[in-house]
């Protein structure tokens, strides 16, 4: 076709279809530079001042040079223990809905159960937290009460990401296995989970990665003080962590460098959070590539 | 998978050991009793989910009810008076704030996520695409409080340049944090719907002499309708539920927004920053649990309109 016989509607096509490719490319790399930026500012500003004095020493209410010891160590004592409550039930759920659940009425109330709980807000989750255990059980704001609310916040989650694994496991490797006579947990046990466990960690990593950043449920149910000790395992003693912290210090503490402990709060935070999602995949990657081989 | 006959062999060797047609029985009867028993485990899982969603609607919606023995429907849904301290507990300014930084929001978010979709659905060559999806997963990872603190860091001094205004807090700051927290969730899954549109549709487009941007407006996206219409129904319900985020950068004053820079808030900012403060029997914190319970009622709504939307969809296939 030459450009003599192309009508002026057809060339005007061409135009807005290459200024269309071009806005598009641009819009892209405008989203990818705002990301870089992002990220570039949390860290420049948070990471010259980054110790390990920092990380393991005291906050102080008054004096600059406080640390953020106790609330660093409460975020991963509460992400700990929730996922230790919420993983069995969590990955139980979503083999049950993979791999157990007939097509009946009764699945599809199940389902619903499961996307409404994945769409509640997370400040509803601290308010229920805050019902149950401060109100409720009159235990007030503790350890013990955020790890179980921020559980309940995982739940839904991971069981969507479990089903999905399990789903992804191919019907042939199920009936060799059953052809083998096994049952159907033997079945479950030996063959569909460890093909569906790399699903299932990447999500976990995904879960703990939102968790451990999660401050609203915290906020409420655990409360905006530590007990002052560094390595404070009591399950009972309030439990402020670090995404909290981060918004104590940023609207409330009177400390002269709270400016400065923010960025580099935050710095932590989002290090941590990004490592959570990358570190604990590794192991995997090697696993895959030996398996390829 | 090369673990499972390693895992099975440890078995197998102590069926010989022992003598073979007892211990043959009370091995199959192990599997039979362990296949039960985590049947029943994995049904209690989903029935325990099942009993948390219970324990929410429950807790909450019992004590939201409670609201209305103290103050009438009326004045919590059309008064915009939210003065606690004096008895006026009128929750409209607040519930219209709420859905206008939501439409903000949106109106902000989605044309960049869904041209971003396109972008990497569509036009981006196979390494651009494996570049994009990480960079735009980061931006999921970033805790909702970070970027609370970016905005009032970064975000409220500029727009405060911007403006010349003396505050910068508001709705506007608000929107634009909320925006760039939706993004990834609204393209990620608007780009799943996009690389779901059969090939063949494309082909057609394009054997009738279509361009490109032709065939993307006038078949793909059209196509892939539904789902990018469920993605920007996700997005919503997260710009609705985001607290931490909003809390720092809309200034918090019980007042409907009149314009873009006046400090507000909405249901979120309000509930947690008066929750704390509250007796747990006072009429104040039942209105609070109203708020949330009107929360909750909302992204149920949206929920059952994405499944709606969903099966719709399937039924048409």
């Amino acid at each position: 076709m030459t450009d003599m016989t192309r009508s002026r509607k057809m060339q005007r096509s061409l135009v807005y279809n290459k200024l269309a490719t071009g806005a598009f490319y641009a819009l892209g790399a405008l989203v990818v530079l705002l990301i870089l930026w992002l990220l570039f500012t949390i860290l420049s500003k948070g990471l010259p001042g980054l110790s390990l004095d920092f990380l393991l020493k005291l906050p102080e209410d008054m004096d600059a040079g406080g640390g953020i010891g106790p609330v660093l160590f409460n975020s991963f004592y509460i992400l700990f223990l929730s996922l230790v409550i919420s993983i069995p039930i969590g990955v139980g759920a979503g083999i049950y809905m993979a791999e157990y659940a007939p097509e009946n009425r009764f699945t599809e109330v199940l389902r619903i159960c499961v996307e409404s709980l994945s769409s509640v807000p997370s400040i509803v989750f601290g308010m229920l937290g805050l019902a149950i255990f401060a109100e409720y059980f009159q235990i007030g704001l503790t350890i013990l009460g955020g790890a179980v609310s921020l559980a309940f916040l995982n739940l839904p989650m991971l069981a969507r990401v479990t089903e999905e694994s399990v789903r992804a496991v191919p019907n042939d490797v199920k009936n060799a296995s059953y052809a083998l006579g096994m049952t159907k947990f033997q079945c479950i046990r030996t063959v569909v989970l460890p093909m569906a466990l790399q699903g299932i960690i990447t999500g976990i990593c995904l879960v703990a990665g939102r968790a451990f950043g999660e401050s609203a449920v915290i906020l409420l149910t655990a409360g905006l003080s530590t007990s002052g000790e560094m390595w404070d395992f009591n399950l009972f003693s309030p439990g402020e962590t670090l995404a909290v912290h981060l918004w104590y210090v940023q609207s409330e503490a009177i400390v002269e460098d709270a400016a400065s402990i923010a960025d580099r709060s935050a710095a932590v935070l989002v290090i941590i959070v990004l490592l959570i999602n990358l570190l604990f995949r590794i192991p995997l990657w090697i696993n895959n590539r030996k398996l390829k081989k | 998978m090369s673990t499972s006959p390693q895992q099975l062999a440890p078995d197998d060797r102590a069926i010989f050991a022992k003598p073979p047609g007892k211990e043959r029985f009370s091995r199959y009867m192990r599997a039979r009793m362990a296949n039960r028993l985590f049947r029943y485990y994995f049904l209690f899982s989903i029935l325990a989910l099942c009993f948390v969603l219970g324990l929410v609607i429950f807790f909450i919606g019992k004590t939201a009810l409670l609201t209305f023995s103290n103050i009438s429907f009326k004045e919590f849904f059309f008064s915009f008076n939210w003065t606690p301290e004096e008895d006026h507990f009128g929750a409209a300014g607040i519930i219209v704030n709420t859905l206008t930084l939501t439409a903000l929001t949106l109106l902000m978010a989605v044309p960049v996520a869904v041209g971003l979709a396109v972008l990497i659905a569509e036009i981006a060559p196979k390494w651009l695409k494996n570049v994009m999806r990480p960079v735009l997963d980061l931006l999921v990872g970033i805790p909702s409080i970070v970027y609370g603190y970016l905005g009032l860091t970064v975000l409220i001094p500029f727009l405060r340049r911007l403006s010349g205004e003396n505050l910068g807090d508001g709705l506007l700051a608000a929107a634009l944090v909320l925006a760039l927290m939706v993004l990834p969730t609204i393209c990620r899954i608007s780009d799943e719907a996009i690389s779901m549109v059969p090939k063949k549709y494309r082909e057609a487009g394009y054997a009738l002499g279509s361009t490109r941007l032709q065939v993307m407006m006038r078949v793909v996206i059209p196509a892939a309708g539904r789902g990018i219409v469920a993605a920007i129904i996700m997005g919503m319900t997260r710009a609705i539920g985001e607290t931490m985020a909003v809390v720092m950068v809309i200034g918090n004053t019980a007042q409907l927004a009149k314009s873009l820079f006046t400090p507000a808030s909405v249901l979120t900012s309000n509930i947690v920053m008066q929750i704390s403060n509250v007796e747990f029997d006072s009429t104040w914190n039942y209105a609070l649990h109203m708020m949330a319970f009107l929360l909750l009622v909302i992204s149920f709504i949206l929920i059952l309109f994405i499944r709606y939307l969903g099966r719709k969809g399937s039924d048409k296939a």
